[in-house]
């Protein structure tokens, strides 16, 4: 049975192909049209899953979008006639598009699939539409080999859910309890990142990025936490929560926030994009970090009290909160933690297609002898030699063809020298993790790397921490973990013996914090000691782990940065060409491609 | 038609009964609109409006 997962039409839209059970193939549309976040119907990333499948969309048993239109207008309704005469302006933007497009989404996409391929029998291929928060689930728990678990599903909002509890068992997902919007833990923390000047949407994980350069016992920090939950948001410890509306505009206007309510509260003029970042902004940041903590654990240990499951499935946008997974990972609430890498909302098309394919059609459920079903997330396309080679000689670069042997000494020797590698093999990575088949290596134990990296490469702001990927056998040795985290989805702290001890300035200034050196590996050493980490063993990822075991044997270390192969507002590289051209733009040293080493 | 069916699935099994005038009334209102832009039946609109 094969069956074709879709998101659209709201942000990040995707494609995903699963037959039988096994996910065949999925890719984010923004990989090929090179538009961040593209939310247009999906047509290229259709096309590359039903090629990689080698079938025709007229093959297929159903199509499933991943949210319900109907729902989602009935909500929208609701909330313009609770708030009326507020909103008027928002409902006469919004209505029009929804009379004319959205609302009938069902034509829209036969309309688009059809013109795919014309011989599309629609008696024949079901078209489906699964709810927002089961596809997170779904996209979760169906991914995993666990037979049994608690699912945790947190975004900004689907169609009324913002927040659910559910239950997988087998082949079968129950949704137990939900919160419902315009009370959304993801829109509080969206809120906050147009508050500190970072987009809505995108932004947020700045705002985690930002949010260690205030400690959580900072007198400011407990001053903001006070605030926030006093007067912006009600926590009650069944994890739900409720905001309080005069302080935000999201459900009447085009905009987030009362802007002059949040600036009189905090004592903080908005910040603009361009502003620079204060220790206020730090600590507000902070704040808010340890208020959806907070939210989260209470949501867990009422998952864990619905459920008694030893496993725990997370997904939606909120789950990618990786300083927040590293807490839940080390309280000890549930024995296994699985993060749908895809967690945001390009995720939700493998979801729908694995709920229509379980509780739609009630197939058995499918388990792997790997760490889960999603292939190490590398489902997007791959490149043969012959394209490879005929995109650099079109290129005109200088370049040379190695052995395999060859090539791993030669770029761990590179890296050694401090240089700074593109590194694109194999399938492209579905989700928005390079996890090292589009990624960018550089050495994390030289001073420079993360200045370097931030500025001339990715030419994005500063303050921001780059990644380790690292062996996954020394885990243990340096952040006292012994699972395995192949998605770099949870943060923890570098042992102590690692560290180096911090200066506190009398005055904040975040340039000198950055400098400071935190630890033996300085480059991917946030700056309370923490580190979002990749662990790569054999099996995962054969070439990445000989390099990481070849740079160990020239510096002790078997630790690379990885970061994502693209720059600031472009999406990750897809093709070779794309590969190129980012090398071109950028100071990167040096580039390989498959077993051809580019340099400039 | 594929849209009348489905909205009636949809109020009928999630008992939203509020939404069918809602819809039946920024339906018509919308043809309207459209039609008073783009059609001969404008001249027959404009004096209801």
């Amino acid at each position: 049975m094969k069956i074709l997962g879709i998101s659209a039409y709201y942000h990040d839209s995707a494609a995903a192909l699963i037959e039988d059970g096994k996910i065949i193939a999925a890719a984010q549309e923004e990989r090929f049209t090179r538009l961040k976040n593209d939310s247009q119907f999906p047509e290229n990333a259709i096309k590359y899953c039903i090629n990689e499948a080698c079938i025709k969309l007229s093959d297929l048993d159903a199509i499933v979008f991943y949210d319900k239109p109907f729902l989602k207008f009935e909500r929208l309704l609701d909330t313009y006639f609770d708030n009326a005469p507020k909103g008027l302006i928002s409902f006469i933007t919004a209505m029009p598009i929804w009379l004319k497009e959205k609302l009938f989404l069902k034509t829209t996409l036969k309309k688009s699939l059809t013109e795919i391929d014309h011989n599309i029998n629609w008696k024949k291929t079901e078209l489906l539409f699964s709810k927002h928060h089961l596809s997170h689930a779904a996209s979760a728990f169906f991914a995993t080999n666990f037979d049994d678990a608690a699912i945790l599903t947190i975004d900004g909002v689907g169609e009324w859910a913002t927040t659910s509890i559910a239950v997988g068992n087998k082949n079968n997902i129950a949704t137990l309890v939900e919160q419902h919007y315009p009370d959304s833990v993801g829109l509080l923390y969206s809120a906050f990142t147009y508050f500190l000047g970072f987009e809505v949407n995108s932004g947020e994980y700045k705002v985690m990025g930002l949010a260690p350069y205030a400690m959580p016992e900072d007198e400011l920090v407990q001053l903001y936490m006070n605030k926030i939950t006093s007067e912006i948001v009600t926590i009650f410890d069944d994890g739900s929560i409720k905001l309080n509306k005069n302080y935000f505009k999201y459900s009447t206007s085009l905009k987030m926030i009362d802007e002059k309510k949040f600036e009189k509260l905090f004592g903080l003029k908005t910040r603009k994009k361009t502003d620079n970042l204060s220790f206020q902004h730090c600590a507000l940041a902070q704040a808010l970090q340890q208020v959806l903590e907070e939210i989260m654990l209470n949501l867990l240990q009422k998952a864990k009290e619905l459920t008694k499951s030893k496993t725990l499935c997370m997904a939606g946008g909120v789950a990618l909160n990786c300083v927040a997974n590293g807490k839940i990972k080390e309280s000890g609430l549930f024995e296994n933690v699985y993060i749908q890498p895809a967690a945001g909302d390009a995720g939700g098309a493998l979801g729908a297609a694995l709920a229509a394919y379980y509780l739609h059609f009630k197939k058995e459920r499918i388990y792997t002898n790997e760490f889960d079903l999603m292939q190490n997330s590398k489902l997007g396309p791959s490149y043969n030699s012959l394209e490879i080679k005929r995109a650099i000689e079109n290129s005109k670069l200088n370049f040379l063809a190695f052995n395999y042997q060859e090539l791993i000494a030669k770029s761990a020797e590179l890296l050694n020298q401090g240089k700074i590698i593109g590194w694109f093999q194999g399938r492209a990575e579905f989700g928005p993790r390079a996890l090292g088949s589009r990624s960018i290596l550089a050495n994390p134990l030289l001073n420079n790397t993360q200045s370097d990296l931030n500025l001339k490469v990715k030419k994005r702001e500063s303050f921001r921490p780059f990644a380790p990927i690292m062996l996954e056998y020394e885990f243990e040795k340096f952040y006292s973990q012994t699972y395995s985290s192949p998605y770099m989805l949870f943060v923890h702290k570098i042992r102590p013996e690692f560290r180096h001890e911090f200066k506190q300035e009398t005055e904040f200034d975040l340039i000198k914090t950055i400098n400071q050196k935190r630890s033996v590996l300085p480059a991917i050493t946030h700056i309370d000691y923490t580190s979002r980490i990749q662990t790569v063993n054999e099996t995962n990822d054969k070439k990445l782990f000989d390099l990481l075991n070849e740079f160990k044997k020239q510096t002790n270390y078997g630790i690379l940065v990885n970061t994502s192969f693209n720059i600031n507002n472009e999406p990750i590289v897809c093709s070779p060409q794309d590969a190129i051209n980012c090398f071109l733009k950028t100071e990167i040293d040096c580039l390989v491609l498959d077993n051809y080493l580019i340099t400039k | 038609m594929d849209f009348l069916k489905d909205f009636w699935a949809f109020v009928t099994n999630q008992k939203k009964w509020w939404l069918v005038p809602i819809i039946l009334a920024l339906i018509v209102f919308g043809l309207l609109i459209t039609f008073a832009e783009n059609s001969a039946v404008a001249t027959f609109i404009y004096p209801l409006f």
